[in-house]
């Protein structure tokens, strides 16, 4: 019987010729990452070790990776002490691949794995933070996970009794409209499949469109699965990834693309026809409340972020600064932008977007989570909504349960911040 | 005997179990403060230790959506909370059995705030509505853990066991 990607991963990860869904298997990781919650992680991990006898050593150095995004700089007293103690213990455990708050190396998690190459096609990674599935857009198995199973990983280097997840395969077909792109494509498939739709499986995309799409927007797509519930969301890597890990990311070793067989057995198979996709949102409180721009046109919104693990990429801000360039930012709506990483922050800088964006009345921030998650750097207030290119909308998700959050892709938040409505990008000029 | 305290709707997110703001906290020993933060009213009973450990807390489907946060779990485990609900979202569920939270998913559970509900291994009887309703199994895999007392404790078992192999 044929296998689909995370079969033949769960496979070659757990030592056997074929494994199928439903089986149950402990893979080793190929890497293991976490951002401040590491903090929770050592301290699970210290107490595993509690009366052992046995030293406390992470079982390789080398495979975890550690990034300072969540409150950077840091918020408060309490997370600067987290910070300080995550330092002190890779330095300890010599853990080399701390990215730290920097404007060289620094970022957030899920666009600093891809970008410096820790991740590979047909890999097992790990990460204590749900959108981990990022990651999958290079053909890895990619899934989140909590803490004490991260001091788990750090111990042996394997995860516990992995059910092998089912497979929905989902096939693009058509052409994008003008504007119209990879951040609508994954909003309409959640409202499709609901937040739950894909629980306990994987997604496996295919199809033209796929093909086609850069490396900017399956990151977008890996990222937001985990919104239908999935457990990891994997696009079989192809030319695309090879282009960008050797360009981008600077791989030198070889790499081994794994695809599916032919004779895969899938759960289900989903088709979505894109050419005449409008832009989609997703209205509060939840992921999988999805509708075409047209039904909530000119609903007015306080606050308009661009950025973040999903929409903060190169790519982003490009179509942002092409869209606000010589505009402004309406009186009365605030604009804030979150470079996905100080690499991307300085790219855009060079190419001047940064430039287009501040002059049109944008905020930029650091790179790093910033207020999606509602800790800092743009808290609601009672009353207020948010357009965002963000992934949840989660009531309470920008730190205040009295607001709202909408979700939308870079064109139309650029788009909306010159009106201070949400607005469609295919009806202004540019 | 365990007592129907709370009720909520589906697609409950992490981010209403424990709001994001309250993530620099990290110990399972302070975590339980802000369990349903937003909620000042249940919060405040909870703080205030007016709800008995072993009582039950009700939810729809797609329970624990959203961020991988293990506070989630640790903040209602902190009450010696149960959580019946229709079905799970799947890193929620990991970090209850991995931190002890007991999970029971119950596809067509139907009750409410104040109804008694005696809870036997394969069904939930509501004695207020006086029907039965069926408990799917936690997968096996998840058994071994909750059957050693945790994670911490299975990951410990799993180490003696490997320097056990080494020597």
């Amino acid at each position: 019987m044929g296998m689909t990607v995370v079969e033949k991963i769960l496979a070659r990860a757990s030592g056997r010729a074929s494994v199928k869904a439903g089986d149950v298997v402990e893979p080793a990781v190929d890497v293991a990452m976490s951002h401040e919650n590491a903090a929770l992680v050592i301290n699970q991990f210290q107490e595993v070790f509690q009366g052992t006898g046995v030293e406390p050593v992470v079982w390789a150095p080398g495979k975890i990776v550690i990034i300072f995004d969540h409150r950077v700089p840091a918020e408060s007293s309490k997370t600067a002490t987290n910070q300080k103690k995550i330092r002190e213990f890779c330095a300890k455990q010599n853990i080399a691949h701390l990215h730290d708050i920097r404007g060289d190396e620094g970022g957030i998690c899920h666009q600093i794995l891809p970008e410096y190459g820790y991740v590979r096609p047909g890999q097992v990674v790990v990460g204590t933070d749900s959108h981990t599935t990022s990651h999958g857009a290079l053909g890895a198995f990619a899934f989140g996970i909590g803490a004490t199973e991260m001091a788990g990983v750090w111990t042996l280097g394997i995860v516990f009794n992995v059910e092998v997840p089912g497979t929905i395969k989902v096939v693009v077909k058509g052409e994008f409209q003008r504007l119209v792109g990879a951040k609508d494509l994954i909003l309409h498939l959640i409202g499709r499949l609901t937040a739950e739709g894909a629980s306990f499986k994987v997604l496996e995309f295919h199809g033209p469109v796929i093909k086609a799409m850069p490396m900017s927007g399956r990151l977008v797509i890996a990222n937001m699965s985990v919104e239908a519930g999935a457990t990891s969301g994997i696009v079989p890597a192809d030319d695309v990834t090879l282009r960008y890990l050797q360009k981008e990311a600077k791989v030198r070793d070889s790499i081994v693309p794994v695809k599916p067989d032919r004779t895969a057995v899938y759960d289900s198979v989903v088709e979505v026809n894109v050419s005449d996709l409008e832009p989609q949102i997703a209205c509060p409180h939840t992921v999988d409340n999805v509708m075409p721009i047209s039904r909530v046109e000119q609903k007015k919104v306080q606050q308009i972020v661009i950025g973040s693990c999903t929409n903060g990429r190169l790519d982003d801000l490009a179509v942002a600064a092409r869209i606000l360039k010589g505009r402004k930012v309406a009186r009365g709506t605030r604009l804030i932008v979150f470079p996905a990483s100080a690499r991307i922050y300085r790219q855009a800088m060079a190419k001047g977007y940064l430039a287009e964006l501040t002059a049109a009345g944008a905020v930029i921030m650091n790179p790093g989570c910033g207020c999606c998650l509602g800790v800092h750097q743009g808290a609601l207030g009672d009353g207020e909504a948010a357009l965002a290119t963000t992934n949840r909308n989660f009531k309470g998700r920008m730190g205040n349960p009295n607001s709202e959050v909408y979700l939308c892709s870079p064109a139309v938040a650029a788009a909306s911040a010159i009106t201070g409505t949400i607005t469609d990008p295919r009806k202004g000029g540019k | 005997m365990a007592k129907v305290v709370y009720k909520v709707k589906d697609d409950v997110s992490t981010d209403t179990i424990y709001p994001g703001r309250f993530m620099a906290t990290v110990l399972p020993a302070e975590t339980p403060k802000f369990a349903f933060a937003d909620d000042a009213e249940f919060n405040g009973r909870l703080q205030r230790k007016e709800i008995e450990p072993g009582s039950v807390i009700v939810a729809g489907r797609n329970f624990g959506c959203g961020s991988s946060r293990e506070q989630a779990a640790s903040c209602l485990r902190g009450y010696g909370l149960t959580i019946l609900a229709r079905s799970f979202a799947r890193i929620f569920l990991q970090n209850s059995v991995n931190l002890g939270l007991p999970t029971i998913t119950v596809p067509d559970l139907q009750a409410g705030t104040g109804d008694e509900l005696e809870l036997l291994p394969d069904k939930v009887v509501n004695k207020a509505t006086g029907k039965d309703h069926a408990v799917t199994p936690l997968p096996s895999a998840r058994q071994a853990i909750i059957d050693a007392g945790g994670l911490i404790a299975y990951t410990r078992k799993r180490l003696l066991e490997k320097a056990a192999g080494k020597k």
